[in-house]
């Protein structure tokens, strides 16, 4: 529609744009100051922050906090630094992300192209599925952990986050495939193409955007997920989160807020460095998920 | 389907028909097993004597009953009221307010709405612990101030019962206000210039613009962010344990530290799953009329 352009007619005197751009301004100061000191702060040694003016830079700039908190920092009992933990979130984003992805593109095509009785009624189920508060599955889940004999493993959090990421996948491939057209599917079908023929030559070929999204959509959750790993991951086979409150906060003596932070910024990067090279698949994913609801 | 008498392709197009059920079924027994079958499991602990396990001695309201007897329960209630009240309006009312400034052809918006929208990408363990410092008064801002030569200067809410959880507002909102602009942003670039334009003619002023045709036609808008962030609030953990771990005592416990700590910590199960059940309530009261007219509206 030539309508929804993205400009709008409203037109303004100058005094109130001045005020508008002070008004933006401010407010991405707020939003960048947090982050930003504690980068500044991470990059100081301990004295200048303890002493010293948290917005002011360092006088004396080290990266021997980064080192720390990567390699040596106490984490819970032992001196690993937050590497080891590092590799765990990666080790169990990956196949949740890609896993949660497959199924979430294929429902999403059986729902679309293949009508049968009860699919809005699945549909809604799913959809709900996505909304609860983990805190009504934790208990039932430890158990079945437990019987599974994969309590407290990297393996085990990976199955949770599939189990509990499926729904939104799901949503995101059906709200799409719903918009391609159906009778490319019939032509396809009376052309005598099978049921993944018709998947890979016709639909996935323009799914792109979408698994973009539900890469990044997954992955976000998944590494930032908290409550989860805090639930069923124990020691050695905590992902990235749990390290870093562990870190910052059962530290025993001395707080090493410098480690703190650099830790912080460690968790943040995978998370952060997708946003900038993909934000825009980054806020359709947040719309996806609940605009469209 | 084709017609066919061979009976090789007969097989082969009823596995085909067969075949869509077949690929949902793994998801689909996923799903009942471990959403909704979990879901009646913890509501059949709820009525149960369950302390450190599962256990299956009926106990009928026992649990419900004593809950809501429970001091800290009652503490995290109000605070869940306080916390969600406080947090969706500032959410809106900034959110609201950012995405019509950003619609007024503002030079740079490339770079201002990414910044806005940042921290909805952070984890809020990270988010809680860059706060924490902020705010400790030790080393945060008031020390800064401090050291500026503001002497009276002082913000220690968190270390204050009966502030601290403002502090878990402040957060909060930092984090996921620039998502709401997003989502009001989205909506305003929807909207007809057409009938702006038509109106401008009529002589409307720009407030009248705005209360009149622009904030009604954004209503869906706001009835999303509404949902999404009750619905966020509700489940609010991480940010509280990060930031405050739910203290000062417990003046900020939520629903959610309460459940964790009753059910794996203090081995009251029955108690922890009973809580489990009302927060489910709380957000199955929101999401279903809401997905549902969602739905409905699809078709």
């Amino acid at each position: 529609m030539a309508a929804a352009s993205t400009e709008n007619a409203i037109r303004s005197s100058s005094f109130s744009r001045v005020l508008i751009y002070l008004v933006l301004l401010l407010f991405a100061l707020f939003y960048l100051l947090p982050f930003g000191i504690m980068l500044v702060n991470s990059l100081k040694p301990l004295s200048e922050i303890t002493g010293g003016n948290m917005i002011a830079l360092p006088r004396e700039w080290t990266i021997e906090p980064w080192l720390s908190a990567w390699s040596t920092a106490q984490i819970g009992v032992q001196p690993t630094g937050l590497r080891p933990y590092f590799i765990n979130s990666i080790v169990m984003a990956v196949p949740a992300v890609l896993l949660s992805t497959i199924f979430g593109a294929l429902n999403g095509y059986v729902l679309t192209k293949w009508h049968f009785p009860g699919a809005t009624i699945i549909f809604g189920l799913l959809l709900f599925s996505c909304f609860i508060p983990f805190q009504i599955v934790l208990i039932p889940m430890a158990r079945i952990l437990g019987i599974l004999d994969i309590a407290g493993t990297t393996g085990g959090l990976v199955l949770v986050h599939f189990v509990y990421g499926v729904g939104f996948t799901t949503l995101y491939f059906r709200n799409y495939y719903a918009a391609f057209p159906t009778e490319l599917v019939r032509a396809a079908q009376i052309d005598g193409a099978g049921f993944f023929q018709i998947f890979y030559r016709i639909l996935l070929p323009s799914s792109g955007p979408i698994i973009a999204v539900s890469f990044i959509w997954q992955f976000t959750n998944i590494w930032n997920d908290f409550l989860f790993g805090a639930s069923f991951a124990s020691g050695g086979s905590a992902p990235m989160t749990v390290a870093l409150n562990n870190l910052v906060n059962s530290s025993t003596g001395v707080r090493e807020y410098n480690v703190h932070f650099a830790g912080a910024i460690m968790a943040a990067a995978p998370t952060l460095l997708v946003y900038i090279v993909a934000g825009r698949y980054f806020v359709r994913g947040l719309m996806a998920g609940s605009v469209k609801g | 389907m084709a017609v066919t008498t061979d009976t090789g392709a007969d097989f082969r197009t009823r596995l085909q028909s067969w075949l869509p059920k077949l690929v949902l079924s793994p998801s689909l027994a996923v799903m009942l097993i471990f959403v909704y079958g979990f879901i009646a499991f913890t509501i059949y602990l709820s009525f149960t004597d369950s302390r450190m396990l599962p256990s299956y001695e009926w106990v009928g309201w026992q649990n419900y009953d004593r809950l809501f007897r429970v001091r800290e329960w009652n503490i995290a209630l109000t605070n869940l009221a306080i916390f969600a009240s406080l947090y969706i309006a500032i959410c809106t009312v900034i959110g609201l307010m950012l995405a019509i400034f950003l619609d007024q052809k503002i030079r740079g918006e490339g770079i201002l709405r990414p910044i806005f929208l940042y921290p909805m990408a952070l984890s809020f363990i990270v988010t809680g612990t860059a706060w924490k410092w902020f705010l400790d008064p030790a080393i945060g801002l008031e020390n800064t101030m401090h050291l500026w030569g503001w002497e009276s200067f002082a913000f220690d809410w968190i270390k204050d019962r009966e502030m601290a959880i403002y502090t878990i507002v402040l957060a909060a909102v930092w984090q996921s206000s620039g998502f709401v602009m997003a989502m009001f942003l989205a909506g305003l670039r929807g909207i007809d210039n057409e009938i702006l334009k038509a109106a401008q003619m009529d002589g409307a002023s720009n407030f009248q613009l705005y209360r009149r045709i622009i904030l009604p036609q954004l209503r869906p808008a706001f009835l999303s962010a509404f949902v999404i962030l009750s619905h966020l609030a509700i489940k609010s953990y991480d940010l509280v344990i990060a930031l405050t771990g739910g203290g000062p005592g417990n003046a900020t416990a939520l629903p959610a530290t309460f459940m964790y700590s009753y059910t794996f910590t203090r081995n009251q199960m029955g108690i922890g799953a009973a809580s489990a059940v009302i927060m489910l309530m709380t957000i199955a009261a929101i999401m279903v009329p809401y997905l549902y007219a969602e739905l409905r509206e699809k078709k």
